[in-house]
């Protein structure tokens, strides 16, 4: 099994996915510098976040544009796993991979903190080891995380089952006062249609390990390996 | 030749920025503001060589393709000479 870490011009948080991937998920891992062309070898390539091109024009815009990106769709067509996580989800959903765009938080200020989430569905790759209705503590930072898409679309991705993540309260409830950033329908994270391609701006790379205030983000990933493990086999 | 490229928020698509502009209006005390939204304006210079078809047919794929997001966002194209 082998993990890739995407680094555009401006990614900051490649080296905590990296980190978390090596030390804490036990995997070998690799940075694949953005003008990469071929993705061959590994089984999932993480899109982290940080600001891609100083967020110039949009987040995500540019990046989009990046030679690496051609082998991302490739790699997302052949069924294998690609997450992103903030930048990494606003340029999977400029590149077409996820439906839908990120506007700028309702209230315009940039905002890091930890917020709750919980599992809308656990049967997709990446949430195969937590239930529906659990609620996680994983640290948001971003200020263009309002996620907007058409009612069409909307429904649709009710229908499949593509919202993954909720923001929510300590109970798990998706209200208002626990949308930090006007997101439709409390919305933290998706998958395609295929569930193999996920996007969130949450980071769950920032929450394995006890001293940084929460380590459920390792569920995230532990559902990952478990997965391309039970593929191998 | 010269394009002028306007991009727009698509109207059903809410935006808190130019909610924010319109308020400090009113902190101004400038009344009559219906309601103010934020674009991007775009000034593209442009190969004389290039017929005004395809001039416009350039500019239309660049908005298209990059200057604009098509889920949230309109784009309009003016040439100029």
């Amino acid at each position: 099994m082998r993990f890739g870490v995407i680094v555009f011009p401006g990614s900051n948080c490649d080296h905590d996915a990296y980190h978390v991937i090596s030390k804490h998920v036990g995997q070998p891992v690799d940075f694949i510098w953005h003008k990469e062309t071929d993705l061959s070898g590994f089984d999932a390539v993480i899109v982290p976040g940080g600001f891609s091109y100083g967020d110039y024009l949009r987040a995500g815009a540019l990046a989009r544009f990046s030679p690496v990106m051609k082998a991302v769709k490739k790699f997302a067509e052949e069924g294998k796993f690609v997450l992103g996580i903030c930048n990494g989800f606003q340029i999977l959903c400029e590149s077409g991979l996820l439906p839908g765009a990120l506007m700028r938080n309702s209230g315009l200020h940039f905002i890091c903190k930890h917020i709750n989430i919980k599992i809308e569905n656990k049967n997709t790759p990446f949430t195969n080891e937590l239930e529906n209705g659990k609620v996680l503590s994983i640290p948001i930072a971003h200020a263009e995380g309002n996620y907007v898409c058409d009612d069409s679309t909307f429904y649709e991705l009710e229908e499949n089952g593509q919202i993954v993540f909720r923001y929510c309260d300590k109970n798990g409830d998706a209200i208002e006062t626990s949308n930090p950033n006007g997101s439709r329908s409390n919305i933290a994270g998706i998958c395609n249609r295929n569930r193999n391609v996920l996007g969130m701006m949450p980071h769950p790379e920032r929450a394995c390990e006890e001293l940084l205030g929460s380590n459920d983000g390792r569920d995230i990933f532990r559902s990952l390996t478990n997965r391309i493990a039970e593929l191998a086999n | 030749m010269k394009a002028k490229v306007y991009v727009t928020l698509k109207p059903s698509v809410l935006d808190p920025q130019g909610k924010a502009i319109h308020h400090t209006t009113e902190l101004l005390g400038i009344e009559n503001i219906g309601d103010i939204r934020q674009g991007k304006f775009f000034e593209i210079a442009l190969d004389s060589s290039l017929s005004e078809t395809e001039a416009q047919q350039t500019v239309e794929k660049i908005a298209k393709d990059i200057l604009a997001n098509p889920v949230i966002e309109d784009y309009e194209v003016k040439l100029v000479h």
